[in-house]
């Protein structure tokens, strides 16, 4: 206590330049924290919305199909088997048929695009469907991004293009009934959402499907032939993509943690060799120079302590408010594919705060040990002279 | 009574290497100072005198002989040993304060004390006693920038004598002080060694401090080349 004490009164009495370690430290404190909430708001954003918007709390596959082969879609569907029709009965389980096909929005242009039909009832996922329910006309809803590329709007109609279930084309206007945002551009881009009775009739399907998605918070039903993808499997890539970008950011603390110890070990390498007077005097006084390693340590440690409180007088407000108001982002960032909103919301979490306070005190403790150690190995005669150059 | 050996050094050599050879800084130094004494090493620079001080003061080890201080050898200590030697039973007064500057002339005195873990009230008693000692009452709250040389040498011998030890070790006390300052601190000092019955060693080789030791011990080249006892008055 007294060492602590000690190093404390000995920076503060430092003058400005413990000030401006204070505040190098207490930046890189507050910004790390800040980084932190972005990604962590960032993750769990992107996988709510995925899991509300794409996966459920998991899908059985039929067995043909994989998502990542677009040359399984041709064989990709089949009648649900009869151990799925409870589940479905409840609302647990949605069916979705995907079909590929062609659009052709105008301007003689072309897209290749999915057709996906999904109950206009479901509840399973937030797609508005029920946009999907009036039966007089066959209608489809876009997303934004689809939308955009397409140049559609609601209540366009557009040239729709698919083979049935035994190769033959067929084609039709569809009505646009909807554009719907969705923060996830796997439902978005390149597909065109039907009612799944009308695909159904439209390819000759009749009761088939490709994959059923199961509602959040229901159980997983047992084995009925189907290929249960668990939600874990379902966001993999997006876990991998995350974890890349946690890399990214932790590439980026260490160099403006680096930036900030780089000025405490400055600090502390000076202060060894300004203040021999100082070393010796304590070791007169009936310190070891173990102790008054320990001492300069500290010192070096009080830096990221001080920090930390500066840090949190001035950086709470500063965090709190942008918690609030969210960090917007560029429109471009909607063409990565990545599940991401127009305005990220950091969550700042304890265990984040936690973790970098104690990574912050503990490097600082290292830096401040690495010269301070040298005291251990001085002539104390020499040092209370002044005379180690 | 016959008076009590405080410090005792035999056959004391204490050697420093220069280049590829070595500098003999005490050259068998035999040696004992009593209880109460008020002692000065004198002899000019490079004559061992600091040397010699340091190894009493267990900052320093001799290379070869025997230096026991307070009954315990100065050789065998351990650094915890030494710090706690240093702790309770000696104090330092040097010849540029040494003050901590950070701190108050309250706080570098009291520092000492906290090193010995004494209860706040206590301390507060014993500093505010120390610098009544040495006419610093009113300079508890300066800053050793905010002092004069005479003032900062006070508040050094303040912090020496506020653990009552039984050794004060003084390196060249009145180097940086004018002949007003000088003769101010060394009754200062006088006093206390009769209040106190501390033992005071000078290492000088200023005039000034000559004339109020009573024992001088002359060195050169690293050996005692006298050793007189100073007469009453």
């Amino acid at each position: 206590m007294l060492l602590l004490k000690t190093a404390f009164k000995n920076i503060l009495g430092g003058g400005m330049r413990t000030w401006l370690n204070v505040a190098v430290l207490s930046f890189t404190f507050v910004i790390i924290v800040w980084f932190n909430g972005i990604t962590d708001g960032w993750v769990q954003e992107s996988r709510q919305e995925t899991i509300a918007w794409e996966t459920g709390d998991g899908q059985f596959w039929m067995p043909e199909y994989d998502r990542y082969d677009v040359f399984t879609l041709p064989d990709a569907h089949a009648p649900i088997p009869n151990g799925y029709r409870e589940g479905m009965a409840k609302g647990d389980l949605m069916p979705v048929l995907v079909v590929q096909g062609t659009v052709y929005p105008g301007g003689g242009r072309v897209m290749n695009i999915q057709l996906k039909g999904i109950p206009a009832g479901q509840t399973a996922v937030k797609l508005p469907t029920q946009g999907l329910a009036d039966r007089e006309e066959i209608s489809a809803l876009v997303g934004k991004r689809m939308a955009r590329s397409a140049g559609l709007q609601e209540g366009d109609y557009v040239m729709v293009r698919w083979r049935d279930r035994w190769g033959a084309f067929d084609a039709r206007q569809i009505r646009i009934a909807g554009v719907f945002d969705s923060k996830v551009p796997a439902v978005d881009t390149g597909q065109l959402w039907l009612d799944i009775e009308d695909l159904q009739q439209m390819t000759g399907m009749d009761g088939e499907a490709t994959y059923l998605i199961l509602s959040v918070g229901t159980e997983v039903p047992v084995d009925s032939g189907w290929v249960f993808k668990s939600l874990a499997y379902l966001t993999a890539d997006l876990d991998e993509m995350l974890a890349a970008n946690r890399i990214e950011m932790v590439i980026l603390f260490i160099i403006l943690l680096s930036v900030a110890l780089l000025a405490v070990f400055d600090t502390q390498t000076l202060s060894i060799f300004r203040r021999q007077k100082e070393i010796g005097t304590y070791v007169a006084l009936g310190m070891t120079q173990k102790r008054v390693a320990t001492l300069f340590t500290l010192e070096g440690t009080a830096y990221s302590l001080l920090a930390i409180v500066v840090g949190a007088i001035w950086g709470t407000p500063v965090l709190l408010w942008q918690a609030k108001v969210g960090m917007p982002m560029p429109d471009l960032i909607e063409e990565t594919g990545i599940a991401i909103g127009n305005v990220i919301y950091p969550i700042y979490t304890f265990t984040a705060i936690l973790w970098t306070i104690l990574v912050i005190v503990f490097s600082s403790a290292l830096i401040s040990y690495w010269p301070a150690r040298k005291i251990t190995k001085q002539n104390i005669v020499l040092s209370l002279k002044g005379k180690i150059l | 009574m016959a008076p009590q050996s405080i410090i005792s050094l035999t056959d004391l050599v204490k050697t420093f290497p220069v280049g590829n050879g070595e500098f003999t800084a005490l050259n068998r130094v035999n040696l004992t100072i009593d209880v109460g004494e008020f002692t000065g090493l004198v002899g000019p620079s490079g004559s061992g005198k600091t040397t010699l001080l340091n190894i009493i003061g267990s900052l320093d080890c001799p290379t070869q002989g025997e230096a026991h201080v307070l009954g315990k050898s100065v050789s065998t200590l351990t650094a915890r040993e030494a710090a706690e030697l240093r702790n309770n039973h000696i104090g330092f007064i040097f010849q540029s304060y040494n003050l901590l500057p950070v701190y108050t002339v309250f706080e570098n005195v009291e520092f000492a004390l906290l090193l010995q873990g004494i209860p706040t009230a206590k301390r507060r008693t014993m500093v505010m006693e120390a610098l009544e000692w040495v006419g610093l009452t009113d300079k508890e709250k300066s800053k050793p920038s905010q002092l004069s040389g005479g003032e900062s040498q006070r508040v050094a011998i303040a912090r020496a004598m506020v653990k009552k030890p039984a050794i004060v070790l003084a390196d060249e006390p009145s180097a940086n002080l004018d002949a007003a300052n000088s003769h101010h601190i060394l009754q200062t000092m006088v006093k206390l060694n009769e209040q106190l019955k501390t033992t005071f060693i000078f290492a000088t080789h200023d005039e000034k401090v000559m004339q109020y030791l009573r024992r001088i011990i002359h060195l050169q080249d690293g050996a005692i080349v006298r050793d007189e006892t100073i007469g009453e008055g």
